[in-house]
């Protein structure tokens, strides 16, 4: 081991027991782990390092090393972050407290539940709709630059849930919809090639939608991707409240 | 159902993080918005009741401890307008000749000129007649 070293405090929870000697009983606890302290090194490399050399029990996901994938998103120091893009010398030479992202039920150590949030993403209809498909021959559905750049940004998200780590509301109430899941339906109601937006339009807008969000804006603050969802959540906002008095002003309108 | 990791959420939720305390006191300043609307609707209803309640009002409003609040709900409401300024452009994005304004900008434009323009029209309003 180099002389230099940094000690990472990870949250460990392993329902079965595990490799230790807990029950399943026991609450979550956190390990102290001492690695090496090199100056280029993620969070994440630091964990491989764990896991290679120190404790092959240690769980958690990851795949890209590079931000792409969005599978390695944990709390480190209370803040949600890629492990890949967290870089141990921004810590140096404190400790670095890793923990699962905020507000999932965890599975086991790092790894959480990501089930209720694809059935919200899966809620919002994220997929091209089209109101008469046009068969494959026809070619694509053609899009200028301007119509593209109007929801790229959007289209950015990789689902890695740093924003709902990031959102006191996802931690109030279990049924919001959340972030991310809100940014990608405005993605598709923004697309030129989309015409689902009626069909989203109740997901939308529940009490669950975009209504409950409270615009705190910690979810644009910690977005690997600068997809900004709090932007696009109060501009679903304001889509909604134009469709109102749309309806109330022109009842004769079919939408 | 599994317990979800740091929930419920305390009261104390927004302590632990400083954009939660910004978001807070954004969110809070507004009632110093609400407090002064209350104020003013005893002017009216002074008003409503005469001479001496009106000048009851207008005394009431010269003691130190009036000036003082005005102060603290003059500040707070500046606050909480600047942060929902700064905000507008996320809301609704600002678009010339279909390039996007920056922020900066689109705040400026969408916010506080208007605002500024407004509240020197009232203060000239005001003023004139005052004077």
């Amino acid at each position: 081991m180099p002389d230099t070293t940094i000690t990472l405090d990870v949250f460990r929870f392993q329902p079965d027991g595990g490799g230790h000697a807990r029950r399943s009983t026991d609450g979550p606890t956190f390990k102290a782990y001492r690695v090496p302290y090199h100056e280029h090194w993620v969070v994440l490399d630091a964990l491989n390092w764990i896991k290679d050399e120190l404790d092959g029990t240690l769980s958690y996901r990851w795949s890209c090393r590079m931000g792409v994938c969005g599978s390695c998103g944990m709390m480190v120091n209370g803040v949600p972050k890629l492990t890949c893009a967290a870089f141990l010398k921004d810590y140096y030479p404190g400790t670095i407290r890793v923990e699962p992202l905020t507000y999932f039920a965890v599975e086991r150590d790092l790894i959480v539940d990501m089930d209720g949030f694809l059935g919200k993403l899966k809620s919002v209809k994220p997929w091209l709709i089209r109101e008469n498909e046009k068969p494959v021959d026809e070619g694509e559905y053609l899009q200028s630059p301007n119509e593209l750049a109007s929801f790229k940004q959007y289209s950015m998200c990789i689902n890695c849930l740093l924003c709902y780590a990031a959102c006191p509301v996802v931690g109030a109430e279990e049924d919001f919809i959340g972030p991310a899941a809100l940014a990608i339906a405005q993605r598709y109601n923004l697309d030129s090639r989309d015409q689902g937006a009626a069909e989203r339009a109740d997901a939308l807008s529940a009490d669950e939608g975009a209504w409950g969000c409270t615009f705190v804006g910690e979810c644009s603050e910690v977005c690997p991707k600068n997809v900004d969802p709090a932007g696009a959540i109060q501009r679903v906002k304001v889509d909604n409240v134009k469709d109102w008095y749309r309806k109330l002003l022109m009842p004769w309108g079919h939408r | 159902m599994k317990q979800r990791y740091g929930t419920p959420l305390g009261p104390t939720w927004f302590l632990g993080r400083a954009a939660y305390r910004r978001f807070m006191a954004r969110e809070a300043t507004a009632f110093a918005m609400a407090v002064f609307l209350v104020y003013l609707l005893l002017w009216l209803r002074s008003l409503g009741q005469g001479y001496t309640a009106y000048g009851q009002m207008i005394e009431l409003a010269k003691h130190p401890i009036s000036v003082f609040v005005h102060g603290l709900i003059f500040g707070a409401v500046l606050y909480h307008s600047a942060t929902w300024f700064n905000l507008t452009p996320k809301i609704m994005p600002m678009y010339v000749a279909e390039e996007k304004v920056p922020d900066f900008w689109a705040a400026i434009i969408m916010g506080y000129l208007p605002c500024v323009a407004v509240t020197t029209v009232v203060l000239w309003a005001v003023l004139r007649s005052a004077g």
